[in-house]
Parts: structure tokens; sequence; C-alpha cells
């Protein structure tokens, strides 16, 4: 059995309620309400199960695709914790070297920290073998680097995109310690939403506007339904050269790019009433 | 067993690591290889000391085979090789699992190299008494590779090289006569560096061409004898028009 961890719970009035779940201490007059615990036939499951519950949402909207001139790389910016909006300007598009960016969406500090330590890596490589690292082995370096943290507790649904000498490449990475390749993906709480205007409009030769237009229209569309996403959409184009970034707007401006207001018919005019 | 920690290579006094350089002895007393890298190919040569009638001589192969483009030909203690030679087979397949690419071959020679020397800075060990000859194509640019690693873990590339017995000669040999060659010629080119220090005749000689196309391919008894008489021929043929002009002029 797991020894319960009370010191959350514990206050200067004393150690949390047992099991009369009332007042316990009467200090100085001053009683302090005793908190409650869950009702549940398994405390200790319910706080893994919670740990779970919050992990798994992975509250953002991040998606790439890769067409005839490179790779797009979309992602919105909004940090939530629970049901509470902690940021609103979140870079979620982490740049690993001038011609690769990650992705980052599960839990912040895990892929900011992993995405760093990646690029420290592909610069060694650079160095030792006078050679720039792949998409392909950047990727697989990362995620064998995940497999092996499998099941600590990392949160992390990353993409790796760039351009190497193979051409443009996109893999999907994430803590489980899977490492997909693919042409088009969308990660997080949004990528439903993101995945139907991607997968409606997508081409595979367009222009770098048009593909830009398309991502952030997707990731515009889920942020209006996923309540965890939202902030501004920010757009990076891959290339030969490496990566540029093409917008970063505000989701509410864009909305009413999109949808601009409809005056709406007068129905019956007032007018004032004649004094006679 | 504190005993055994003691480094066995030490400077000595005047900057030099004898152990190495005693392992650069056993390097010189075994047997002769050569390395030729072409435009297109790239050729290893071997000595094949007369083996025992008893002996089945295709268990002792000289030259190594690290991954699909690479090969290894080495001159020295060979149990030290066999190790060198599995522990380099295993790094070729750990970087295709760690970065899904095939190795190049500067990246072998390095790990071979790097092993070496761990090898000459470690307590309780001896450094390997062998050097290596490294060939193979690059899986990014399809271009062709020749390195050689030595005792002291010092590794570098060659247009051409030799190892092992006689080494001096042979490589004094492919500087005169080395030029830009490709298929057949750079396998002529090693054989006849080979034939200046070995006796002549297809079973004294291995040889093993290597294409980006056919991979690693050990040559038959009969053809390296149908090369050797060619080389004889050409030889003869020269001698005869040294000998021919004089008179005419």
């Amino acid at each position: 059995m797991m020894k319960l961890d009370m010191s959350a719970l514990e206050t200067q009035f004393g150690a949390p309620a047992g099991e009369d779940g009332g007042l316990l201490f009467d200090v100085d007059g001053a009683a302090m309400p005793a908190m409650e615990f869950p009702n549940c036939p398994d405390f200790d499951r319910f706080q893994a199960k919670t740990k779970d519950m919050v992990k798994n949402k992975r509250g953002t909207t991040t998606l790439a695709f890769i067409f005839d001139k490179g790779v797009i790389v979309a992602a919105d910016s909004r940090a939530s914790m629970g049901g509470y909006i902690s940021s609103q300007t979140v870079r979620k598009i982490i740049e690993i070297n001038p011609y690769m960016l990650g992705t980052m969406a599960g839990g912040a500090a895990d892929c900011q920290f992993w995405h760093r330590n990646l690029g420290t890596k592909c610069r060694l490589h650079e160095l030792a073998n006078k050679r720039r690292i792949s998409v392909t082995g950047a990727s697989k370096l990362l995620a064998n680097i995940l497999y092996s943290y499998r099941g600590m507790g990392l949160s992390i649904g990353t993409m790796i995109a760039g351009w190497d000498e193979k051409g443009p490449g996109l893999y999907y990475v994430d803590s489980e310690g899977a490492r997909l390749k693919g042409n088009r993906f969308s990660v997080g709480s949004g990528s439903l939403y993101a995945y139907s205007v991607l997968d409606e409009g997508y081409r595979f030769k367009m222009s770098v506007e048009e593909a830009g237009e398309l991502a952030r229209r997707a990731i515009y569309h889920a942020t209006f339904r996923d309540g965890a996403s939202g902030g501004c959409v920010s757009v990076y184009h891959v290339g030969p050269d490496g990566w540029k970034k093409l917008s970063g707007d505000d989701v509410g401006e864009l909305h009413y790019q999109y949808y601009p207001v409809q005056k709406t018919p007068v129905e019956q005019e007032m007018t004032d009433a004649s004094t006679s | 067993m504190a005993r055994y920690d003691r480094a066995i290579t030490v400077f000595s006094p005047d900057g030099h690591l004898f152990q190495v350089e005693y392992a650069l002895e056993a390097v010189r007393k075994g047997n002769a290889a050569v390395g030729v890298r072409g435009s297109d190919t790239v050729v290893l040569g071997v000595e094949k000391k007369s083996t025992p009638k008893l002996q089945d001589s295709r268990s002792v192969r000289k030259i190594a085979r690290l991954d699909d483009h690479i090969a290894l030909a080495c001159a020295g203690l060979k149990a030290d090789a066999r190790v060198l030679i599995n522990r380099a087979r295993v790094e070729c397949q750990s970087h295709r699992l760690t970065v899904e690419d095939p190795v190049t071959v500067e990246y072998i020679t390095r790990y071979i190299a790097g092993l070496q020397q761990k090898y000459t800075q470690s307590g309780g060990v001896r450094p390997f008494g062998l050097s290596t000859l490294i060939v193979g194509f690059d899986p990014y640019n399809d271009k062709p590779a020749l390195y050689q690693t030595d005792p002291s873990g010092t590794f570098s590339a060659w247009k051409a090289n030799a190892t092992g017995r006689n080494s001096n000669s042979m490589r004094e040999f492919l500087e005169k006569n080395y030029k830009e060659t490709s298929g057949k010629e750079t396998v002529k080119l090693a054989i006849r560096a080979l034939l200046e220090v070995v006796e002549s005749g297809g079973k004294n000689i291995e040889i093993a061409v290597m294409t980006k196309k056919d991979g690693l391919r050990e040559l038959e008894e009969s053809e390296i004898d149908e090369y050797v008489a060619e080389i004889e021929a050409e030889k003869a043929a020269a001698e005869a028009a040294k000998k021919g002009a004089p008179k005419d002029a």
C-alpha cells in the first residue's frame, strides 16, 4: 500500500481531518474546517487516476504537414491548467536549429527541456560527423530518449519537422515511445477539429501562402471549438534554406476576418411619434 | 587486485609510449595488406601465408565485412583483430538503430581508432596489436573511401596504403605507380603492389573488391591467377619495349 502523502493538506492548525470528517482541533477558538476526502474505495489509485486524467488532456492544438515546397508547422499559444488559462502567449513551436522545428504538446517543461537537449545532440552530431543530422536521425534520437523514460510520467507529444538532404521530413514522436513518419499530423486536444479542416483543404501542390493559410484556418477552427486551445496562431514554413516564421495572428482577430459581422437589416424603424 | 589497475602503457622519460611502439612492431611482423581506392572501386589485398595441408583455408578469412558497404583488412595479432571486428560490427548495427542510417566509412574508422586509443590509456590493458585498412562507400554521396588506423589510435584517409610486412616497399611502389583508376585497373594496381613482396600466384594472395552496386566480392583463386598472368605479360612487354628502344635509336 502506498503511503499517503498528506503534506499538501497540512495546515498551521493541525493534521487533516480523519474519519469523522469534521472539526478536529479547536485551536484558540478558531475552528479550521477540515478537508473532505473523496469517498472512493481506493484512494491510492484515485490519485494516480487523477494524474492520468489531467495528463492526457494535452490542451493545445499543433499541426504540421508536408507539401511540395517543404513543411508547414503551426500551433496555438494557450496554456491551461485544468479550467484555468495560465497563458495566452506560449511559444509552442521550438526552434531546434536553423532547419529543424519541434512542436510542443503535453507538459510544457518536458517539451522545452527535451527539445533543447535534442538541439544540443544535433549540434554535437554535426561537429563530430561534419554533416547536419537528418530529420530521421534527430527524431530517432529523441524517440530513443523518451522510450527510456517510458512510464516515468513524461508527457510529450511532439512533431519534428525539418528539411535535410532527402528533402522535407516530418515525424511524430511521443512520450509513450511512438515514432511515426508521415505527411500530415495534428497533436493536442484540438487536433480533431484541426484535422477536419486540414484534411479537407490539403493538396500536395500548393503555394507557400496557400499552405500557410490552410494551416492558419485549421488552427483557428480548433481554437474556436476547443476550450484548451486559443491565443494566437503561429505558422512556420521549413524550406530548403531552413525555417521562416510566416505569421502570428490573434485568433480573435482571425475570427472577425473569416466571419465578419453581418449588419442585420433593421426590421422596424423607430420613428419619432408625431406630436400633434 | 590493485596491481592490475596500474597502467601498462606509461610514458617514457623522452615522451614515448613503448607499449604502443611494441605494438607497431607486432604489426610489422604481421602479413602484408594493401588497400587501393579507385574512382568507383575499392580493393583490399592480403598476403596469405602458406596454409598447412590439413588446415581448412576457408576458416582463415583475412578480409572481414563490417556491414554491407564496409570491409576491413588488418595486419598484426589476428586474435585482437577478431575482438575489434566484432565491436565494429555491433557499432555499425547500433548506428543503424539510433539514427536509421548506415555508418559512413569515416564514422566507423573513428570508432575503431577511438577503441584502439582507449586501450592505450586504460589500466591493466595492453594496446591492440594491429593496424587496419578500412574501405567502403559512403551512403550519402556514394564516394569510395580508404582509411587506415594503427595501435596508437590515429587514423587518416588514403588513396592507397599498405601495412604489415614490407609495407614500406609496397608503399614506395604505390607512390611511384599510383594514378586514378577505376574497375579492373584498381584491382591490378593492388595486386601489383602485393606482388612486390609476395610470391606470385593466386594461392598466396587474397583479394576483395567492393563496388557501390555489387558490394563486397572476394575474388576466386582462378580470377587472381588471371590478373597475375595479365600483369606478368604487361611487365614482360614493358621490359621488351625498354630493351627494344635503344636498339632502334
